[in-house]
């Protein structure tokens, strides 16, 4: 195996799970640390410079952090990544003083962004240091499009949203709320030298079934009824509700109709309750509520007398999978199913939508009507034009609209000033030695052996009772600092200079996740099985050193490391070090805040 | 020294023995020795052995004198019973215990400083007595807590942190255990954990005197340009007469090997030690024939390792006092104080 190439920003990017699972590459350990420290608003910074929307992320994040978490492989559950976060933007005070305000001299070029929404506000966040004029637009009266429209203020306080759409919107865009777009054509020929399109995925797939027609009243689209229950539209919901579709949506609508009236809520999904698409938490706290979802069941038909639904019916199915294990739904042939409701929400998808999209501007459309967009760049055909978030490739998750955002801000960035936009600018990485003293380290090497803290949840009869009280309360400070200690500084990283390594075993024999072995050089899937502790995780890259004096190697799996410094500490030579890996992934020019 | 304690996680896949135990629960403590000791290694190296032997650490006695060396108990064998005795005086301590409870495993952690000069007459005598034990001695030729002036096994010609030779002749307490009578001795160095982990299992196997000569370089003040007892030079002048592969209670040989070059040796127990040989005319049932290899290779100016002797048929000292098998400290008072008749009955055959 050829030695590791450690000067590879993603090597270390990599070992750094949570980080590089981040679709915003958020420096996680850095903001737990910081959290742990006691220094909320620097945490907030940390998140506020990748994510833009710490408190939002902090309570409604997918957290793709989580399952990569380290952690996770060497103890049972990962870190609670996702609600530090909230802790961060809970604790931190006024931060206002430290955001960019509006920038003193504009540079001339004039950008249109479509919607207000998560991938719109982060590439003006991006932008508008760098004096761009820069024009939102919204259907909506308010910014902030599906956060502030599809999630239920029980997850989400409206003052959350204001303050961090409220951050952006001070730094000086003109926001043209209430204005639908309803040509681009006519937008282009407004002489913007940029238009971004992030209008997300505003259109709830319907199930066209027999009854559908005439209890039309009493049957609504998920995202829809969503944004009438967040306006203030819709107050009431009747008592016996049947909520179709296993996403995130579902158990927002679930969980909003308990809150309505509703008295008999259930979940009803056509798959299995493990392949659902809503995350797992979300699944409990609907649960939580008694809501029960049901599983294997194909809905039929809107029974309704004359146009007054009263139930449904569904058939029963079973997973079977043929010989390329592909999962089929095969009707069991049991009867079918009826359950009687008074209303129904149908959460089963969204879909993209651009009729305001002329087909002729030479801005191209795929078989599936979606524009063709670069993965890297987020150009479309016609190049004035930039998707991002939902509207670019599908609906994904906030999270993936601000990375979305970011790149589409350097694109921009790029193309306004006459350069290659397919030349994406390098990250800054820093590796700086974490040694203080002989066995002291700049970071809280001891290891915690605490297991997930839970947050903390309101009372369920009085989170019932009102759907503008939120359920989750936060960690306070003590049970912040519990957690944070979990996190295993994964991105203090173990370097490894052979020149000065001995090879006097010190630290194999120190490790406490035997991840160190000197042994002689090979090809990497046979080296893998001759480890200390063999080497299954192949998604784990192995650091290994060029060869030592007896010839041997130093091969180390990355896989469970816990990052606990103890071979460095006890190291004779110095051949160890603990180095802190600070990866600055690119931003449009000038990074936007200081962290 | 090391302040934290070492993470409680470890490994998910890491293996339990029959008992139920992983390698971790043979720790220890976390080691106070300077960053990088050969002694570190060789207490990883017992912690392996234990529980490859699947040894109940409760059934284990392990017991030093005074120095680095004889600090290491507390750093394996956490649950294992520990007595940390006089400067030199190890071996008689040793011997007492063995004597009350011949049921435990008895661990002896020496250095040169405590085997070789201090307690050199305690060595001595345990090895020729015949205690069923295993004996290492973690050999670093310098006085590492008092700053690294030569011990008594440093070489001739050696020299010092600072440039001085040593001008004194060393003690070779390999060539002393053969000549002594031990039944089981080895050379082995810290830093080659596959030769050293099944020397002293093999050891621990042994129903007698067992000595292991473990060569394990002082970081500190004796892994310089000059010492004879450094990573580099134990690695350069290293000869290694024979590898132990294993040990085993099957009669079988899976692994394949060039013809004479596999060597198996019946212990007493009907289990087996199976070692490659490296030096072919090596025999290790010849005593006589091991001192001499000894001595030439080391007038070569070579390091003699591996296992240089084993009686299979060894005898220990509770064969030679004729103690009960019961051991002593089970005896009730019945038996320990059996009344007038019993002694009026010796006292008979006395006449």
């Amino acid at each position: 195996m050829q030695a590791t190439d450690v000067e590879d920003p993603d090597y270390f990017h990599k070992v750094v799970d949570c980080q590089w699972a981040c679709p915003a590459h958020t420096p996680v350990p850095e903001y737990i640390r910081l959290i742990a420290a006691g220094r909320y608003a620097d945490a907030f910074m940390v998140n506020w410079k990748s994510n833009v929307f710490p408190g939002i992320l902090g309570r409604t994040c997918d957290r793709p952090c989580e399952p990569a978490c380290r952690r996770g492989r060497v103890e049972e559950e990962p870190v609670a990544i996702c609600r530090l976060k909230r802790v961060a933007a809970d604790y931190k005070g006024d931060v206002s003083a430290r955001m960019p305000g509006k920038p003193t001299t504009q540079n001339g070029k004039k950008i249109a962004l479509i919607g207000a929404g998560p991938a719109s506000l982060t590439v003006a966040r991006d932008l508008a240091p760098l004096g761009y004029h820069l024009v939102i637009y919204d259907a909506d009266r308010r910014a902030g499009g599906m956060i502030r429209s599809q999630i239920p203020k029980f997850r989400l306080p409206e003052e959350v949203i204001d303050e961090e759409v409220g951050y952006i919107a001070a730094m000086g865009p003109e926001m043209r709320l209430g204005q639908r777009v309803d040509s681009l054509k006519a937008l282009l020929d407004e002489g913007y030298d940029a238009v971004f399109v992030g209008s997300g995925a505003p259109r709830g797939r319907d199930l066209k079934l027999p009854g559908r027609q005439e209890a039309a009243a009493n049957i609504h689209i998920g995202i829809d009824w969503l944004a009438s229950v967040s306006f203030g539209h819709i107050r009431h919901v009747g008592q016996r509700v049947i909520v179709l579709g296993g996403g995130n949506t579902a158990m927002d609508c679930c969980r909003s109709a308990r809150r309505l009236g509703g008295r008999d809520v259930k979940v009803i999904v056509r798959s299995g309750f493990e392949e659902m698409k809503a995350s797992p938490w979300e699944k409990q706290d609907a649960m939580n509520e008694d809501i029960p979802i049901l599983n294997y069941l194909v809905p039929k038909e809107f029974r309704h007398d004359n146009g007054r639904l009263y139930g449904m019916t569904f058939e029963k199915v079973q997973a079977v999978y043929d010989a390329q294990n592909r999962r089929k739904l095969v009707p069991t042939g049991e009867p079918e199913v009826f359950f009687e409701c008074d209303d129904v929400l149908v959460a089963v998808g969204q879909e993209n939508a651009f009729p305001w999209i002329e087909r002729d501007i030479g801005l191209a459309f795929d078989d599936r009507s979606m524009p063709v967009v670069d993965e890297t760049t987020f150009q479309s055909t016609e190049k004035r034009v930039f998707f991002g978030g939902d509207a670019a490739f599908g609906p994904k998750n906030i999270i993936w609209a601000v990375a979305h955002g970011h790149q589409a801000a350097i694109s921009i960035h790029q193309f306004c000033q006459g350069m290659n936009v397919a030349e994406r600018p390098p990250p800054m990485v820093t590796l700086a030695s974490q040694k203080m003293g002989i066995h002291e380290w700049s970071y809280d090497n001891g290891i915690s052996i605490d297991l997930r803290f839970k947050v903390p949840h309101r009372d369920k009869f009085a989170a019932l009772q009102d759907i503008n009280s939120e359920v989750e309360l936060g960690f306070d400070i003590k049970t912040a600092f519990a957690e944070a200690q979990r996190c295993l500084n994964c991105d203090v990283q173990t370097m490894f200079t052979d020149k000065l390594c001995i090879e006097c075993d010190a630290c194999v024999d120190i490790c406490p996740v035997d991840c160190i072995t000197f042994t002689q050089n090979g090809p990497e899937a046979e080296l893998r099985t001759r480890l200390n502790a063999p080497a299954h995780n192949l998604g784990q890259a192995l650091l290994v050193s060029a060869p030592l004096k007896t010839g041997r190697i130093m091969a180390k799996d990355e896989d469970v490391c816990l990052h606990c410094g103890l071979c460095a500490e006890r190291c004779p030579t110095g051949a160890w070090d603990m180095q802190r890996f600070l990866i600055d992934v690119a931003q449009a020019e000038k990074a936007c805040c200081s962290s | 020294m090391t302040f934290m304690a070492k993470p409680k996680l470890h490994h998910p896949d890491l293996q339990k023995n029959s008992l139920g135990y992983t390698r971790r629960d043979y720790e220890g403590t976390i080691s106070t020795l300077c960053a990088g000791c050969g002694h570190d290694s060789i207490s990883a190296a017992i912690v392996r052995a234990c529980f490859e032997l699947e040894l109940p650490p409760h059934r284990i006695a392990k017991l030093s004198g005074i120095g680095c060396s004889s600090k290491t108990p507390t750093y394996f064998l956490g649950a294992s019973h520990g007595f940390n005795s006089v400067h030199g005086r190890m071996p008689s301590v040793l011997t007492g215990a063995n004597l009350a409870n011949r049921d435990l495993i008895y661990l002896g952690v020496s250095g040169d400083g405590d085997s070789a000069s201090i307690g050199l007459g305690q060595f001595a005598h345990a090895l020729r007595r015949g205690v069923n034990m295993v004996y290492i001695v973690e050999n670093n030729g310098v006085y590492g807590l008092t700053k690294g002036q030569f011990s008594a096994t440093s070489d001739k010609g050696a020299k010092s942190k600072r440039g001085a030779p040593n001008n004194d002749e060393p003690i070779n307490l390999v060539g002393m255990a053969l000549q002594l009578g031990a039944t089981f001795v080895a050379r082995s160095f810290s830093g080659d954990k596959a030769q050293l982990v099944p020397l002293i299992e093999a050891a621990l196997k042994h129903p007698g005197a067992a000595f292991i000569d473990c060569i394990s370089p002082c970081v500190a003040f004796n892994n310089h340009e000059g010492s004879t007892k450094s990573f580099d030079y134990v690695r350069e002048h290293n000869s290694a007469v024979n590898y132990l592969d294993f040990i085993t209670t099957k009669p079988e040989i899976t692994a394949e090997y060039e013809p004479g070059t596999v060597q198996t040796i019946t212990q007493h127990d009907g289990s087996m030690l199976r070692f490659r040989k490296l030096d072919s005319d090596y025999d290790v049932n010849d005593r006589i024939a091991a001192m001499t290899y000894m001595q030439e290779r080391q007038a070569a100016g070579e390091i003699v390792t591996g296992l240089l002797f084993i009686d299979p048929n060894p005898q220990d000292l509770h064969l030679h006092l004729k103690t009960s098998a019961q051991p002593l400290n089970g005896l009730q008072e019945d038996a320990l104080v059996p009344g007038s008749a019993a002694l009026a009955k010796i006292n008979a055959g006395l006449r």
